[in-house]
């Protein structure tokens, strides 16, 4: 039943349907039932996981063969060791399924692949092609317009595009492989980050449920990703791509819900009493006035795909990371740090793009800022 | 037919209101509701009605539920029970395109702090409403103009909401409430967080403009002396009841708790009351023993201050008058001065 439809029951109606459903399954039935599933789930995993392992007790008396004492109390062994037994097959069944996974779905991810591949050469086609100075001037143009027609911003930002070829000749092409790959990256965490973020920032639901998976994207150690990512998409730029994406969106989406949520309770009030639609309001009040954050997390965006391909030249990704890889592993500290002051300048580069923009839109949309 | 009817709404904010509201309903106050059930209780069985073309004040501390009123009239807060009728219409039976079109039309709101769009400019602010309502620019432009005018805004066009001071910026949330051209106007707290000239100045508009338009107004308010100054009639809200409504002389001359009286302790009579609520009929009132030579004629409407000093002055007698010069009663130095004594007219004359 949609909320419209809801709206549409008289009142006292929609109150004795809740009654109905609230006498016909009590709350302390339906918790006292969960909790008795929760119990045989838990009881279950253990007799499973006891089966499973290979190294179990052979007698009642082996748990007790060795005696530890634990603050001066005597203790059996299979209290003081984690006993060997109690361990759920969790591997096992990832494995199994990881590896079933891949034979049922595998197209999908190399048809997923094959797309970004083609749109990847495409793009650092074009870019590698063009003149240098043109790319140089486009970057100025584009810093020109994001910042306010700010001219100390722009010329320093010329000037480190400049000095990224300038450092070594073949770095202008790595850095123009880099900045393709964390350009296609940003496209897919905004074509995906901000619808979820709006989602999260309307519903509490929804927002309990994605913030789990935001803070697994996170944390999770990137070569837990990088690795399965050969295997899915190949090597090269493609997994480092889809890294990206884990590791840079949650940012993204964090401040997009974020930003929608801080918007002026008594703004959107008003947009309300003026009989504001949701899309209206979406679009017209909330997604403006969030703007300013939602730069803000793609400029942390940026950031982060910039670190993450770096990361990502470890599995064979080519770019600027690959550069500092192979001066590391040369033992030649002379090329590694040149080609990390490199990554420096692109994010510098990056960083000044993006972050411009949202200072631009913030001045407007503080109201603590007035400009005299 | 009044033009806003509430009838016994009550609003219990918390987890499970259906289940609390039974205990409100039987008579708990807030903070026994609170203290039981964590629940607060907004509005505890409020009934009033509002008629067309009247100002009507709601006034209460902080905490008291008159903002919660307010956001009941457009549904911005949905009552936990009871109905709301508009127009003879009940607008707790709207669906939500109805309200929408409700609330596009109808009625529109000021705010406190203003609630202006803080990325769009001022015209663009005064047309939101019509905006919404699917006007296009150059209407929209046109009507904002003359609201702009209207409240003296001219130049200020193009400026967004943060290059002005307070007043003005509530003169731009004043104008893009008037655009709609709404019956009813909802003002919240609209002049609370302007400074006192600012505010005394928004009043004085205010008050030229519902001179000219005659919109329903429900006005939100702590401060006593502007709801008196405003107000056709003021209802008093405590604790989410309603503890008394009436016209200003009512609430001034007969409050009916203490919670009243000590809102009313500090208001300056003279500048509230009017002669004819505080003269004796002259069918009440034995005229022979007065000097003529000591007596003014005074318009029934007009307020105590404006004859005070001539009373002082000549301990003369008032002859109260109506529009068209008939005598209607009298005020005496010894009448005047209870009305204005602090302690209460119903008590003093008790006494005197």
């Amino acid at each position: 039943m949609t909320l419209g439809a809801k709206r549409n029951i008289p009142k006292s109606v929609r109150k004795s349907m809740t009654d109905l459903v609230n006498n016909l399954i009590p709350k302390k039935l339906l918790s006292l039932l969960s909790r008795i599933f929760g119990a045989v789930a838990l009881v279950t995993l253990i007799i499973v996981s006891y089966f499973s392992s290979k190294r179990k007790p052979d007698n009642i008396g082996e748990l007790f063969e060795k005696w530890d004492s634990f603050l001066g109390i005597p203790l059996p062994k299979f209290l003081v060791d984690w006993p060997k037994w109690l361990d759920t097959p969790f591997m096992h069944w990832i494995n199994k399924g990881w590896k079933s996974f891949i034979a049922d779905y595998g197209l999908i991810f190399d048809a997923i692949g094959y797309a970004l591949l083609r749109g990847y050469t495409e793009l650092k086609g074009v870019i590698v092609q063009t003149p240098w100075p043109i790319v140089i001037m486009g970057v100025i143009a584009i810093t020109y317009f994001t910042s306010g027609k700010k001219i100390g911003t722009t010329v320093f930002v010329g000037f480190c595009t400049f000095f990224i070829g300038f450092l070594n000749p073949r770095f202008w092409d790595k850095a123009i492989e880099t900045t393709t790959m964390v350009v296609i990256g940003i496209a897919i965490c905004i074509i995906v980050g901000i619808p979820i973020g709006i989602a999260m920032a309307r519903s509490e639901k929804v927002r309990n449920a994605i913030l789990p998976i935001l803070d697994t994207m996170q944390v999770i150690p990137a070569f837990c990703y990088l690795i399965p990512g050969i295997i899915l998409f190949g090597l090269g730029a493609i997994p480092a791509i889809i890294s990206i994406f884990i590791y840079a969106c949650p940012p993204l989406i964090r401040l997009t819900d974020l930003g929608i949520r801080l918007v002026d309770e008594e703004v959107i009030e008003a947009a309300r009493s003026f009989g504001a639609s949701k899309k209206q309001m979406l679009l017209g009040v909330q997604l403006p006035l969030a703007l300013p954050n939602i730069m803000q997390g793609i400029n942390q965006c940026t950031m982060m795909a910039l670190a993450m391909v770096v990361i990502a030249s470890m599995i064979g990704t080519r770019g600027l990371g690959d550069e500092v890889l192979l001066g590391l592993q040369q033992l030649n500290v002379g090329a590694a740090l040149e080609a990390g002051l490199a990554i420096v300048l692109l994010a510098i580069v990056l960083d000044r793009m993006t972050q411009a923009y949202g200072d631009k839109i913030q001045e407007r949309t503080q109201p603590g800022k007035k400009k005299n | 037919m009044s033009k806003i009817e509430i009838k016994n709404v009550y609003k219990i904010f918390g987890n499970t209101p259906d289940k609390v509201l039974p205990m409100v309903k039987e008579g708990a106050n807030k903070e026994e509701v609170l203290e039981e059930t964590g629940h607060t209780v907004g509005l505890d069985n409020v009934t009033l009605s509002i008629e067309e073309g009247e100002t009507f004040v709601c006034m209460g501390l902080s905490g008291s539920g008159k903002s919660t009123l307010i956001r009941h009239l457009n549904r911005l807060i949905d009552p936990t029970d009871g109905d709301i009728i508009i127009d003879g219409k009940n607008i707790m039976e709207f669906d939500e395109q109805q309200l929408i079109d409700f609330r596009k039309h109808e009625l529109s709101m000021v705010f406190q702090r203003f609630g202006l769009f803080p990325h769009k400019t001022v015209i663009e602010n005064i047309g939101y409403g019509l905006e919404i309502q699917g006007k296009l620019m150059e209407e929209r432009n046109e009507i904002s103009m003359m609201q702009i005018e209207a409240v003296g805004l001219q130049g200020f066009e193009n400026q967004y909401p943060n290059q002005l001071s307070g007043g003005m910026q509530q003169r731009v949330g004043l104008a893009r409430a008037l655009a709609t051209n709404p019956e009813i106007l909802l003002m919240d707290e609209a002049f609370s967080a302007l400074d006192p000239l600012i505010r005394s100045d928004m009043q004085q508009q205010l008050i030229e403009l519902q001179a000219k338009l005659k919109k329903t107004i429900v006005f939100i308010t702590h401060d006593l002396d502007e709801s008196l100054r405003l107000g056709d009639h003021i209802g008093i809200l405590n604790g989410g009841r309603l503890v008394q409504a009436g016209t200003p002389e009512q609430i001034i001359m007969s409050p009916a708790d203490d919670y009243v009286k000590a809102f009313v302790k500090d208001v300056n009579r003279a500048k509230v009351l009017k002669a004819k609520t505080v003269m004796v009929r002259a069918n009440e009132f034995d005229s022979n023993n007065i000097k003529l030579s000591d007596t003014y004629k005074v318009n029934e409407n007009v307020y105590i201050e404006e004859f005070l000093p001539k009373v002082l002055a000549n301990n003369s007698t008032i002859i109260v008058v109506d529009n068209k010069g008939n005598t209607k009663g009298y005020i005496t130095a010894k009448q005047l001065s209870i009305s204005l004594s602090k302690t209460g007219y119903n008590e003093s004359s008790k006494t005197s």
